[in-house]
């Protein structure tokens, strides 16, 4: 038989407690390498649509907060474009970078990202996915990086008719991917890696 | 823009679970409270995943790649044994990944993190930060220039050690491709007793996060080689993606 010759994908391993060196040297104190830290600043005041706060905190199963995790988010602009180059439907604002990196807070746990709320983005078949923020979070202790969406709750009628949404099994767990509002324009997206509420986690 | 509009973009290969670390791994303790305990779902990919944020080279500094000098004062440099990484960023099908951002942290050469939670006594070395990056060139190659790192005791079973280890991060394409993992060093006998190396299921997934010592990459009388390929999840031809609907 002939070879299809296949790579593996390289086996994850875990980020440590000191992802903080290589991904936001600058939160972790070593200043002077890098200018800003990567993914600090998603929006400038040219960016078009509302601007959100998106805030959480990721609980292990015993309940105590991660205050090392590292928490990336990439989503869709105000009109549901992607500023990627795998974006062919149209050109995603330029004022807009769709990615954010955020470490929690080394004493609370607590992560704030500032951006704007994104349109709808099509699933394959064209219907559309209601807004929706794309996760990935890595610690130590997490051997290979949790992939989750965080859905808002001020989209009723779009999250019930969501292609992901509406594929969960378990209707149940739904509610642990959508935001609690906290106040205008502020959402919560607290993470629960184990127990009775936790987090959807995705295998995409 | 000229492109025809709703051109699928390919999705990327399912990811291979059973060849990738469990969630849940007790001999690394610190997973067993952090491991989400019901089944990951498994759904389609969408273009949430399939896209991803591109880093321009304009991120890049002049000493982004160079260890031994981005945290040095001028005229000075990191103490240990001057090395050079270098390999290919491929995936699965063995093309090599362009525009890669890889960014590497690491301990000094005595296993000391710059870090305010570190507290191992080996002393932190004042040239050296610890941190770098840079994005692959048009065949997925990339070079650093650093230390070698020491090997560090932790705290997990009573005397567990890290191996000498360099950590990575690398954002492919797609947010869907986004992968942290580690590089050993040829050699060290402390692989082997590592849980954290352990939870790679297969040796062959072990050996191939270890590099290679390469005598004939080595800067003579300057600095010795350590050969380091990574993996990314391999891509979908466009011609068997599912077509959307009405085209
Ligand atoms: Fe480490």
């Amino acid at each position: 038989m002939q070879s299809l010759y296949r790579l593996k994908e390289s086996p994850s391993q875990t980020a440590g407690p000191y992802v903080h060196i290589g991904c936001v040297p600058n939160f972790s104190g070593i200043g002077g390498v890098y200018e800003e830290d990567l993914g600090t600043t998603m929006v400038n005041e040219k960016t078009k649509g509302e601007r959100i706060k998106v805030s959480g905190t990721v609980y292990d199963g015993t309940g105590t907060p991660l205050k090392d995790a590292l928490i990336e988010i990439w989503q869709a602009d105000a009109d549901g474009l992607y500023p990627s180059p795998e974006e062919h439907r149209g050109t995603a604002d330029p004022n807009f970078t769709g990615f954010g990196r955020k470490a929690g807070d080394y004493q609370t746990g607590e992560w704030v990202f500032e951006t704007v709320k994104p349109g709808a983005v099509p699933f394959p078949d064209g219907r559309k996915m209601a807004p929706h923020i794309s996760f990935w979070i890595v610690a130590r202790g997490i051997n290979i990086g949790l992939q989750t969406r965080m859905y808002f709750p001020d989209e009723a009628e779009a999250n019930a008719k969501d292609p992901i949404l509406t594929k969960i099994e378990h209707q149940n767990r739904v509610p642990t991917l959508i935001a609690k509002k906290e106040g205008d324009g502020a959402y919560r997206f607290d993470i629960y890696l184990q127990g009775e509420n936790e987090t959807v986690f995705f295998d995409f | 823009m000229s492109l025809t509009n709703q051109r699928p973009a390919a999705s990327f290969f399912a990811r291979d679970r059973g060849w990738q670390p469990e969630a849940l791994t007790p001999q690394y303790k610190t997973s067993v409270a952090r491991s989400p305990s019901r089944a990951l779902l498994s759904m389609p990919q969408t273009l949430s995943e399939i896209t991803g944020p591109v880093f321009g080279h304009n991120i890049i500094g002049p000493l982004d790649n160079d260890l031994i000098l981005n945290f040095a004062k001028p005229g000075e440099s990191a103490i240990g044994p001057r090395i050079y990484v270098y390999g290919r960023v491929l995936d699965e099908t063995g093309r090599g990944v362009p525009n890669v951002l890889v960014e590497f942290w690491q301990a000094n050469a005595g296993g000391r993190y710059r870090h305010a939670k570190e507290g191992y006594i080996a002393p932190l070395d004042p040239n050296f930060g610890g941190c770098g990056r840079c994005i692959t060139a048009e065949d997925g190659s990339y070079e650093f220039r650093t230390v070698q790192p020491g090997p560090y005791p932790w705290p997990n079973r009573g005397n567990d050690w890290r191996p000498a280890h360099i950590h990575f991060s690398l954002f492919g394409q797609g947010f869907a491709q986004r992968l942290i993992t580690q590089m050993y060093f040829e050699g060290d006998p402390m692989i082997w007793k590592c849980p954290i190396v352990d939870v790679v299921p297969h040796r062959e997934g072990i050996e191939s996060l270890i590099a290679q010592l390469d005598m004939d990459s080595t800067v003579p009388m300057d600095a010795r080689a350590y050969k380091f390929d990574m993996v990314l999840r391999g891509r979908r031809s466009t011609l068997f993606e599912n077509r959307l609907e009405g085209n």
